[in-house]
């Protein structure tokens, strides 16, 4: 069992959790991930790892409601247990001296893309971070990202804060403007992660995305998390999850991803009804809720 | 061996015991096991075991027991069947085998203890799996382990992996005073046990009483730990104050064949498809959250003729598929697969199209399998496994409909382990190196053995490493020599 000893939602439907795991603390590499699960029934969920703090031998992760076991953990608060932890999982960032770093987090991927930006700073790149979010809401880790970059810009889909537009609009500016790049990693959606390796290919600069594909053990027993990179397979959880993005068939991501649309459907739909006939307290926190996000969107 | 010596507790003489027929196991009809997950075996009872038992020819030099990976000695507990000793019968058994209730229903005896049976040149051989199984199941019915007592010694081993071999492993040294610690990288104990072999052939009660029975003799377990993750190698040894250590992390990554088509939806590895059912309980969704794809009507195929794949077809069937094949490029007498697992998918309606393999999966366009696009084969040269080579017959390509294929050819090395503990020697196909004898990498301190050494086997082979390596380990912690 591990414990949860903070709780705080960083936006509507995104929750941070600070969790025990003394031996993932001590371990953890910007770019990995772990594994959860809940309870006895439930499923097993890769999701970010945004810091961890090995003195007092913790994690945090951060938590995008979206299926029913999201859902169910954001839920959860301070003093609550989770079943099982496992990580840190993945190969860790590569993180050397680029010369310019160019760090996108999109949404929820904002929180995997934060310790990543921070190494690169460390090792002595100039980082220049674009996030981007639906909304002003949904803006996350806003004064982290900004504290570990020489230049933090932000856009939101509909404009109700910063820029309206979106990252890859960003990302085009700075190549107009002449900017030099060495190497630009891309962590959110997966249309978003596309749209910065379709820029970036034809600009020839080196491109790097973490995958968020189905998973199941993350250790490279169960392939479910095989994604095509140059036309043959890889296992994200083993070979990735961080791939070069020009070399990444994001169209079979997606499709793979759809895979089990229908059984997330019924499980969160099923989900909010027991909750809806068991509320009877308190009213239900209103949380904006994509629908079309698989619970392995986390990361 | 004990018995040689002194009279024969068997009342049948010699000549009458050729007589008696191998008892037949009982078995839940195929037309009913068919849609259930219960298991297949349903075991034998006192009277037939004892029956079973008494055809044993004694033999004064057993091969039974030469041919056992971990040394059973079948004389002495069959014996013990035979006078009605049965709890005597189960510790015999334990003195080598940790886990009878698993291997009594797993093994292929045919290749092993009753292989060489002297029954076999004249009849069919005693029932030694059986038997084994039997004895296994009354222990546990009665509820009455001896646990073994033993004198500390202060020694600490950290096992890696908690399938058949870390566990015989981790029993193999617990008996012997020392401090077991197993680690597992997964949420539930017992490895392959309980990802892999489905329930109708290994029930998970089985797996945990096995386990429960360890925990009783002090073996800790500490789950989600992905040793090279989690924790390294050097860090066991060196900050955790482990003094030895077992690598036993088992198969690895799935393979696939890499035809066109291996990413539509609907095409698993056998890995992930029987995980979802044995570890995570799929077919129990929605009780259960872990998705799959819906068999209820389906045809579904699985390609490779090995325990794994029929293991994964006959599941499929269970869970309502309307048509169930194993594709297997070569021939009935090349297939892996145990031969009672064969004739039971056989009997359930398995359908297996032998001398066949997929060239290309075929989707409907939107990314979802359809097809598999299939060659017959014919037998060519023996290739370097010994085994005539399947040879593509020209203009032979037709579509199989499906609407899942599960992948069941083999794995290959999982890295994870090898590449975070340097100067672990490893071979060019990326398992790693240990002595055949004594189980010991090119680390000091350090033993593998199972799969991560020989690549895919049985679990009797793994416990069989696993047993060298527990006596090869009790001999470096005594002698501290390497």
């Amino acid at each position: 069992m591990f414990k949860i000893i903070d709780a705080e939602f960083l936006a509507p439907g995104i929750k941070r959790f600070v969790i025990e795991a003394p031996r993932i603390a001590r371990k953890q590499k910007p770019g990995q991930f772990v594994i959860l699960r809940i309870y006895e029934e439930g499923e097993r969920i890769p999701v970010t790892i945004e810091n961890s703090d090995p003195e007092r031998g913790t994690i945090s992760i951060v938590v995008q409601a979206a299926g029913k076991t999201t859902h169910l953990l954001n839920s959860l608060n301070t003093g609550d247990q989770i079943l099982d932890v496992v990580g840190p999982l993945g190969k860790p960032s590569e993180i050397r001296n680029y010369g310019t770093a160019v760090v996108v987090g999109g949404g929820v991927g904002t929180a995997m893309a934060y310790p990543t930006a921070a190494a690169l700073k460390r090792a002595g790149n100039r980082v220049l971070s674009i996030v981007g979010a639906r909304n002003k809401e949904l803006v996350i880790l806003e004064r982290e990202m900004r504290d570990v970059s020489d230049a933090l810009m932000i856009t939101t889909d509909d404009g109700s804060y910063a820029d309206k537009g979106f990252v890859t609009d960003k990302l085009r500016q700075l190549i107009q403007n002449g900017t030099r790049i060495d190497l630009v990693i891309a962590i959110g959606p997966i249309v978003m992660m596309k749209a910065i390796a379709d820029l970036t290919r034809k600009e020839n600069i080196h491109t790097v995305v973490s995958l968020n594909p189905i998973m199941i053990d993350g250790t490279g027993m169960c392939g479910g998390c095989r994604v095509l990179i140059d036309g043959k397979s890889e296992f994200a959880c083993v070979d990735g999850p961080e791939f070069d993005a020009h070399r990444v068939d994001f169209s079979v991501l997606v499709q793979r991803n759809s895979m089990y649309r229908d059984a997330e459907q019924r499980s969160l739909s099923e989900f909010h009804r027991c909750k809806t006939e068991a509320a009877t307290q308190e009213p239900e926190h209103a949380v904006a809720v994509a629908p079309t996000i698989r619970q392995g969107d986390q990361r | 061996m004990s018995t040689t010596t002194k009279k024969s507790q068997n009342p049948l003489p010699m000549k009458e015991r050729m007589k008696v027929p191998r008892q037949l196991m009982p078995e839940q009809p195929a037309e009913l096991r068919a849609h259930n997950f219960e298991e297949v075996n349903l075991g034998y009872d006192t009277d037939l075991a004892q029956q079973e038992a008494m055809r044993c020819l004694e033999c004064a030099k057993p091969t039974c027991t030469d041919n056992c990976p971990v040394g059973v000695d079948v004389k002495a507990f069959v014996e013990r069947i035979v006078i009605g000793d049965f709890l005597g019968a189960a510790a015999k058994i334990r003195e080598s085998n940790v886990l009878p209730a698993v291997t009594g229903r797993v093994c292929p005896q045919e290749d092993q203890c009753e292989g060489t049976c002297l029954l076999s040149k004249k009849v069919k051989p005693l029932g030694i799996g059986y038997l084994e199984r039997f004895v296994a199941d009354y222990e546990q019915r009665m509820g009455t382990h001896i646990l073994p007592s033993v004198t500390p010694t202060g020694k600490k081993v950290a096992v890696v992996g908690s399938g058949p071999s870390g566990l015989t492993v981790a029993g193999d040294l617990i008996q012997k005073g020392h401090k077991v610690r197993v680690f597992e990288a997964l949420h539930e104990v017992g490895g392959v046990l309980v990802y892999g072999i489905p329930e109708f052939r290994l029930p998970k009660q089985i797996v945990r009483e096995q386990i429960e029975y360890m925990r009783q003799m002090g073996v800790e377990f500490e789950t989600d730990v992905v040793v090279g993750r989690t924790i390294t190698i050097d860090e066991l040894l060196e900050e955790e104050g482990f003094d030895a250590v077992y690598i036993g992390t088992g198969a690895g990554l799935p393979q696939f064949m890499n035809i066109p088509g291996e990413h539509f939806n609907g095409v698993y590895s056998a890995n992930e498809f029987l995980t979802r059912i044995n570890l995570m309980k799929a077919y129990k969704f929605p009780v259960y959250d872990e998705p799959m794809l819906d068999l209820k009507g389906r045809d579904v195929a699985v390609i490779g003729g090995g325990n794994t794949a029929l293991d994964a077809i006959r599941s499929a069937l269970r869970l309502g598929a309307r048509k169930a094949y194993v594709i297997y490029r070569r021939s009935d007498a090349e297939m892996p697969a145990r031969a009672e697992e064969v004739h039971h998918a056989r009997q359930e309606g398995i359908d297996f199209q032998m001398l066949t393999a997929p060239v290309e999966f075929i989707s409907d366009g939107k990314g979802w399998l359809t097809a598999a696009r299939c060659v017959r084969m014919e037998l060519g040269e023996p290739d370097a496994s010994g085994r005539r080579r399947p040879v593509p017959m020209q203009g032979s390509e037709f579509d199989l409909p499906l609407s899942v294929a599960v992948i069941a050819i083999g794995t290959s090395a999982n890295p994870i382990v090898q590449s975070t503990t340097p100067g672990l020697g490893t071979n060019k196909r990326g398992y790693i190196q240990a002595s055949e004898e004594t189980q010991r990498t090119t680390r000091k301190g350090v033993f593998a053995g199972g799969d991560i050494v020989t690549g895919s086997a049985t679990v009797i082979l793994a416990m069989g490493a696993g047993r060298r390596a527990a006596k090869s380990i009790h001999e470096y912690l005594t002698t501290g020599e390497w």
